[in-house]
């Protein structure tokens, strides 16, 4: 089963309409909530007046940041510290009174439906004290008159560094030294649904239904947020419209949860907007990198330095741990004997960032591989031909966290496979030298990629089996399906060790933190890596007792039992079918045992994917468009799972990835943080007419962690296409781009201060 | 859930003035996809409306026994795109309005509406600039016919009294006959989107001379309203077909614009864009008459 394009588990259910999303669940009558949101970027409420809301027919309830628990929680999908050292930053409350960002959550509303809310959210009177507002990190970090947080006088989140060799004596002989700045734009994940939720209260308990990738985390922050025990909490996730990241945070549900016991548990929806899921829910990390390096006669990097600034926005959520994560990719892949990284995460009065989509490697790889590009540039070197002289072939491990290692390293094999795909060699000489206004140009980038997050987190994940009358098995885990087909793939996996078809493997798709088994969620792509070695334990587990009870059936047979595709067989001869078995597992007047297994299971492994991307463009100098016009991602991901499930999550990272290299960015006001064009009209997502043909590759190679030979494929799509794109650009065009995306605007400017139009 | 006090329903132009009289603080919602998005933001909150997009009399498409075009002002996007009468006479109108957002919005969205919207950015407003447009308003007491050119007043605002609606766009045969036209849709993507900067060109060449005998340039997005660029016409008209009439426009277009600095783009972006894309649509257009011209 494992390595089939069987049909996603879920396919027909969602094509038809028949999957329940959370909106779809809601039955009864319910309340509609709405939150208060500020109209400065920085200061503190001085006085709220909330009685003509109150008064308003059909208002059941306003809370503000006065009546809220004062808890303060962290919010980030990352498995709990129990050593303290190692806990997320608690730095938010329910609602607040002391204003960090344009649209902070000052108070919330809970009416009989949602006209009535929107109609009392304009009744509320308030009256605030400004502050300046600081939205750029490498100022707002010298400090400011009020710090975002009085725990950090220089808004400085956190920082770290580390050093290996001694970079300054490599750079003072080193034959060219290239320094180059880089810059990331805030972008937003755009998933379909929106962040939705509905709470209510059953039996002094409360009850989440909620759009989530991380159920058992939401669960867990609710206790924070309202100081209650944990197991007082019922978080239900149904299908989910997609999540990226966004949903791997723990958004509105504590608020939610909240209201539901200001209003004597009746159900309430708090259902966000598209604005304020842009505003007021997660965006991706800006980050500004100022690299250097140095390399020798030969082209080879004999060391290299990387200062980079995340913009947090005003609340910690995900923290340091992506510009970290950056860090860890900055001395991964390539070669180099003298390498310095430092990051500093930075709060502002911007929009929180979070987690997105390769967590913190899109903003990395831009950087380095536009760098890589320019070295070689510097140097007169084919692009390809340098990245192929400092990259490390076969395995490698890091320098600092055990166990991460290129088990499996597939990279020379995938740019071999992307350079012939585009044809790099022939279209870099015919491409060389242009003259007109319309040019045409070849790049190229790469990344390495950890899978899940172990040994700098937890890494824990639980599946259970039972096997039914019929001989099919029921299948229930911890993990998420968000859209990237996990429910599939688990499904497979199952069958390949228990001998069954898929169709005998039923999954239960929703998870129920009261029933379903721990697990932290879909994130750094995890599951098929973590909890497919939880299922893979568990099914051998149920193989194990079906063949024991078997045997207790079999009292004359002495042969070495096996179970393929509904029989049991001694040896070479079916001797009894999985059916009978199960029938007498349920129903034996002597010996009936229904058969089950559960594991829950730590893994402690890790192990690097990765990939490149090439792409092909065509650049329309004198109206600043690029068109894409071939591109292709090649992805060392270990032994695919599913052909076709692999294929559509690379055609969808390479859509993210063209987005974020020539129209995504998330613009923010200059006096007060506010997002500009927090539409899906102003904010320039790729829509299908703007993409080309998708072309995904893959280079197979079994790797020994996975558990069934797979790694990393979640996230990686996202990374590479980005700095391809910009890399062609300058092959077309001769024009350096040092910040992403590649509009029209910045290219006119690009091609105009060149001379080139 | 939108946010609407009363919803009145118009069979008739006569009964849709009338509920207009009667309630002088509703609006008029035709297709609605520009009326509820304001609703959704808050602009419109509360309002009242009345329905004009059951008035089987401002629907569809026809040319009079004198030439002229009658469009109904509730006819939709993709209607007048699909439609035989101004595939033939007036192409460049039904290539402009299918450039409007998305498949659903132009099932959806009518001329009309996208008019009396009075968006600078309206994919319909330069062609029917371009095209000498007049607008055929209705007031129960015999109404009144306007020049597009006078009907635009400023950003999202409309010369359109209380109690009128528009109902007939006309186009006369003089202003199209011998014409073609081209629209140029600049936005940053390909479907989905606004304008950031539009151009609409109508020409007439005379082939035998090689000579541009008439143009008509209508800019949106470079003014508060749509703005024809008229000082550049007069400078070109009866110029040579070929490189020094398109770098002559390209030039003098640049000087007659005046675009906003925004975060959406820069002045200096939308005049290099403007150049761009004024000389492009003249150059379409001239081929489209057959002429000959060195791009």
């Amino acid at each position: 089963m494992i390595g089939k394009s069987v049909p996603r588990v879920d396919a027909y259910d969602k094509i038809t309409g028949r999957a329940k999303f959370t909106d779809d669940l809601i039955l009864n009558k319910c309340l509609v909530a709405k939150v208060y949101h500020a109209r400065i970027g920085n200061g503190i409420v001085k006085s709220i007046d909330t009685s003509e809301a109150e008064a308003l027919d059909g208002v059941v309830k306003v809370v503000t940041f006065q009546d809220v628990p004062n808890h303060c929680y962290p919010t980030p999908g990352h498995p709990w510290s129990v050593e303290p050292a190692h806990q997320d930053v608690a730095d938010r409350n329910i609602l607040t009174g002391r204003i960090r960002y344009y649209g902070d959550d000052i108070a919330a509303v809970v009416a009989e439906d949602e006209v009535i809310a929107s109609r009392a959210l304009k009744l509320i009177k308030v009256e605030y004290e400004e502050y300046p507002v600081e939205i750029h990190p490498r100022k707002s970090m010298y400090g400011s008159p009020h710090p975002i947080h009085l725990d950090k006088k220089d808004n400085v989140l956190a920082r770290s560094n580390y050093l290996i060799g001694n970079v300054e004596k490599g750079l003072a002989e080193a034959d060219t030294v290239v320094k180059r700045s880089y810059k990331t734009p805030i972008v937003q994940h755009c998933h379909i649904e929106n962040p939705i939720s509905y709470a209510y209260m059953e039996k002094g308990r409360i009850v989440v239904v909620t759009s989530t990738q991380i159920p058992h985390i939401v669960r867990r922050v609710i206790g924070q947020a309202l100081g209650i025990p944990w197991g007082k909490i019922r978080v239900i996730k149904p299908y989910i419209g997609g999540g990226f990241g966004n949903k791997q945070d723990v958004l509105y549900e504590p608020l939610n949860a909240f209201l539901t016991t200001q209003v004597g548990g009746r159900i309430v929806k708090l259902d966000v907007s598209r604005e304020e899921t842009f505003c007021n829910t997660r965006t991706r990390h800006s980050i500004e990198y100022d690299l250097t390096a140095g390399v020798d006669k030969e082209g080879r990097l004999v060391a290299k330095d990387m200062t980079a600034y995340s913009n947090q926005g005003a609340y910690a959520s995900h923290g340091h741990a992506i510009a970290a994560n950056g860090l860890t990719a900055w001395r991964l892949q390539y070669a180099c004997p003298n390498i310095r990284g430092e990051a500093y995460t930075i709060y502002t009065n911007t929009p929180v960032a979070g987690a997105m989509r390769a967590y913190g490697i899109p903003q990395a790889a831009f950087a380095i591989e536009c760098f890589m590009e320019d070295i070689a540039a510097e140097i007169h070197m084919d692009p390809l031909e340098f990245r192929k002289k400092n990259l490390i072939q076969g395995y490698y491990e890091d320098a600092y966290l055990k166990p991460i290692a290129a088990n499996t390293n597939g990279i020379f094999e995938c740019l071999k496979k992307g350079a012939e795909y585009i044809g790099w060699e022939e279209k870099r000489k015919k491409y060389a030298r242009q003259e007109g206004y319309v040019r045409r140009g070849v790049g190229m980038s790469l990344f390495s990629y950890k899978t899940g997050v172990w040994p700098i987190s937890l890494e824990i994940a639980g599946a259970r089996m039972s096997l039914n009358q019929d001989g099919s098995i029921q299948l229930q885990i911890g993990a998420t399906e968000i859209g990237q087909g996990a429910d599939t793939v688990f499904s497979q996996m199952a069958a390949e060790t228990l001998h069954m078809d898929v169709e005998d493997v039923h999954i239960q798709s929703f998870q129920d933190t009261d029933v379903t088994p721990f697990d932290t969620g879909a994130y750094a792509s995890r599951q098929s890596f973590v909890t497919g070695t939880a299922v893979r334990q568990c099914a051998e587990l149920l193989y194990r007792k079906i063949l024991d009870y078997a045997r207790t059936l079999l009292t004359n047979e002495s042969r070495e039992l096996s179970l393929d595709h509904g029989y049991i067989y001694a040896g070479e001869d079916p001797v009894i079918s999985l059916e009978e078995v199960a029938m007498e597992s349920y129903y034996s007047l002597t010996n009936s045992s229904a058969i089950t297994a559960e594991v829950s299971t730590q893994v402690k492994k890790n192990t690097i994917a990765t990939g490149c991307c090439f792409a092909e463009i065509e650049v329309d100098m004198k109206l600043g468009k690029i068109r894409v016009l071939d591109i292709v991602n090649v992805h060392d991901s270990g032994k695919l799972l599913n052909p076709q499930l692999a294929e559509m999550q690379v055609h969808g990272g390479m859509s993210m990835g063209m987005g974020y290299g020539l129209s995504e960015q998330l613009l923010l006001d200059e006096k007060t943080g506010r997002p500009l064009n927090g539409t899906l009209l102003d904010y320039k997502l790729m829509t299908t007419m703007d993409t080309p043909d998708l072309k995904a590759e893959f280079v197979e190679m079994d790797d020994p962690m996975g558990p069934y030979g797979n790694k990393a494929l979640g996230e990686p799509p996202a990374i590479p296409g980005a700095p391809a794109i910009r890399n062609a650009v300058l092959h077309a065009t001769g024009v350096a781009f040092y910040e992403n995306p590649l509009t029209p605007q910045r290219l006119i400017e690009g091609f105009q201060n060149a001379g080139l139009i | 859930m939108y946010d609407i006090e009363h919803y009145y329903n118009a069979a008739t132009i006569a009964e849709a003035v009338e509920l207009l009289k009667e309630h002088p603080d509703a609006g008029i919602i035709s297709g609605g996809s520009d009326v509820l998005i304001k609703i959704r933001e808050g602009k419109m909150a509360g309002t009242s409306l009345v329905c004009i997009r059951d008035i089987k009399e401002i629907k569809g498409i026809q040319r009079m026994d004198s030439g002229d075009i009658y469009i109904g002002a509730g006819t939709t996007f993709s209607h007048i795109t699909a439609d035989p009468v101004i595939r033939k006479w007036i192409p460049v109108l039904g290539e402009a309005v299918d450039q409007v957002g998305g498949p659903q919005v132009r099932n959806i969205g009518t001329i009309g509406g996208n008019v009396c919207n009075g968006a600078v950015s309206a994919d319909s407003a330069p062609t029917l600039f371009s095209l000498n447009a007049m607008l055929r308003l209705s007031d129960g007491k015999g109404g009144r016919t306007v020049p597009v050119q006078s009907f635009y007043l400023g950003p999202g605002r409309v010369d359109l009294q209380p109690g009128e609606i528009l109902t007939h766009i006309v186009i006369p045969e003089r202003e199209y006959m011998g014409y073609h036209g081209h629209y140029v849709k600049y936005s940053m993507r390909n479907a989905m989107d606004i304008a950031t900067l539009s151009c609409s060109v109508v020409s007439k060449v005379d082939t035998e001379k090689g000579v541009l005998e008439d143009v008509r340039i209508t800019f949106g997005v470079a003014a508060p309203v749509p703005y024809r660029c008229v000082k550049t016409e007069e400078a070109v008209k009866g110029m040579e077909i070929g490189e020094p009439l398109y770098d002559q426009v390209e030039k003098l277009v640049r000087t007659e614009i005046n675009p906003r600095d925004s975060w959406r783009a820069s002045r200096a972006f939308r005049l290099q864009i403007g150049g761009e894309i004024a000389r492009r649509a003249l150059i379409r257009t001239i081929e489209l008459a057959g002429g000959r011209c060195k791009a």
